[in-house]
């Protein structure tokens, strides 16, 4: 019977990539992803995971060696962060395309410049046309399920695609916490060997990333689209299992005490934890305030998030990145789009804060939501505000 | 391929666009990429093979009579085979 053991969500991580009995993991130390990288570089050397393990000169060859493995049919991970993701961006777009089933872990980090290595989503939110399945998690324990849901979904011959599997760095990855991993029998009655269809084989030869002239472009483009929308049935095929398995569930967009709600706020990610503690606050003061966080971001889940929120007056979105001049946050100018076509939408506000890793407090959430309720009364001209910044 | 290009539907693609088919790309024209096209007065030709071996998309072939013809299933309307020449064989004329 699995314990709760303290351990790093790092090193939980690794443990979890070496019970998926993971082929091969292709990857470069970017803080604040090292930990997990270092602890599977140890599992290998010390002969407790049997794995290739590929040292690489940069994130672009990481991600092109998880390419070449995956064609394989071999169970590939690798993870990275920040300015690893962008360097990584252009192979992003062929390991989707291409239908590789790779698992990435993305410890969340600001990009440059100023340099920081602190968390924000600015690197996940600008890989959010790359084609992969993105899954945010909010701490340690989401972080070692999803991963190991995240092999099972990549490598599902109705998917068949890149998974990247979103946690706050240093919020999520440097936190020490009871973690549960599963039994090595557990994983192996979960997760069924990698069975890639039309894997690089030499008595039976492809040829993969080809060559795609106008007349058969728009085909494979759509081909992708339809396939990724449809995987969101199998996403919730396999938390409706993991569920029943290890009697945690997940879903597409979690709620938090929104029922009977005026109001909502939407976070995604580690702090949504602290959130909840601010909803927890005020829904003792008698206010009808909620959480919704939106836990699978792509493919994005129009119908559950359209659900969540049709008996709504007001949604408080935060952002913890910005689409420089443009409508305000990704995640709030895809919120107003998803809604836009509705005949009962909620007055939307958008925020932007928690930028390159400043703490928002439990008053802090209180401040948003006071002010998004006020601004949802009067209006605002501006396309976002921000929340913190010093005057 | 079952089906030519212009008629594969998406379904139709394998995952992620994979071939399957070996040496597929000979079935891709590259002739309509062509605005001049090579013409031949062989009168003059010396049978030498040059513009065979010059010819970037080997698209050259011996006719029964021993003389190179372009296949313009292929030919992209460079012009190589034209300079290269010896004899002077190969015009090019507009599509």
């Amino acid at each position: 019977m699995a314990q709760r053991v303290g351990m790093e969500v790092s090193v939980a991580i690794g443990e979890i990539v070496k019970l998926a009995n993971t082929d091969v993991v292709s990857a470069y130390p970017i803080t604040p992803q090292t930990h997990i990288v270092e602890h599977l570089a140890e599992l290998v050397a010390d002969g407790e995971l049997d794995a290739e393990y590929i040292p690489v000169e940069s994130e672009h060859s990481a991600m092109s060696a998880c390419l070449g493995s995956a064609a394989t049919g071999a169970r590939t991970f690798t993870a990275t962060a920040g300015q690893g993701l962008e360097l990584m961006h252009e192979v992003l777009y062929v390991a989707s395309s291409m239908r590789l089933p790779i698992v990435m872990t993305v410890a969340n980090r600001a990009l440059s410049s100023p340099l920081s290595v602190w968390s924000d989503h600015s690197d996940a939110m600008a890989c959010r046309d790359t084609g992969w399945i993105q899954i945010f998690v909010e701490n340690g324990q989401e972080a070692v399920d999803n991963t190991l849901c995240a092999f099972r979904i990549a490598e599902d011959n109705n998917v068949l695609l890149p998974v990247m599997i979103h946690l706050d760095g240093f919020h999520v990855s440097h936190v020490i916490e009871p973690i549960l991993l599963p039994e090595q029998s557990q994983v192996d009655a979960f997760l069924p060997k990698n069975n890639y269809p039309l894997p690089l084989d030499t008595d039976k030869p492809v040829a993969m990333g080809d060559f795609g002239p106008p007349v058969i472009y728009t085909e494979a483009k759509w081909a992708q689209e339809v396939n990724l929308r449809k995987s969101k049935e199998t996403i919730l095929k396999v938390w409706q299992e993991f569920g029943k398995s290890f009697s945690r569930y997940y879903k597409p967009v979690e709620c938090y005490r929104c029922e009977d709600a005026d109001t909502l706020l939407l976070t995604m990610g580690s702090y949504s934890e602290t959130a909840m503690t601010t909803i927890d606050k005020m829904r003792g003061e008698g206010k009808k305030i909620g959480l919704i966080r939106i836990r699978l971001w792509r493919p994005f889940p129009f119908e559950e998030f359209r659900q969540a929120v049709k008996d709504i007056k007001t949604l408080i979105v935060l952002d913890r990145a910005i689409s420089f001049g443009g409508p305000g946050g990704p995640v709030c100018s895809e919120i107003r789009s998803a809604l836009y076509s509705q005949n009962n939408r909620p007055e939307i506000v958008s925020f932007i804060g928690g930028l390159g890793g400043r703490d928002i407090t439990v008053a802090g959430f209180e401040e948003i939501i006071n002010s998004g309720m006020e601004i949802a009364e009067t209006g605002s001209d501006n396309e976002f505000e921000i929340f913190g910044v010093r005057e | 391929m079952t089906k030519k290009e212009d008629e594969l539907t998406w379904k139709d693609l394998e995952i992620g666009a994979v071939i399957t088919e070996p040496g597929n790309a000979s079935q891709y024209r590259t002739g309509d990429w062509r605005t001049q096209k090579p013409v031949h007065d062989f009168s003059r030709c010396i049978k030498c093979g040059l513009c065979m071996i010059y010819c970037p998309e080997a698209c050259r072939f011996q006719n029964k009579e021993g003389y190179f013809e372009a296949d313009l299933f292929y030919c992209k309307g460079c012009g190589i085979c034209y300079r290269e020449c010896p004899t002077m064989v190969i015009t090019m004329e507009e599509e």
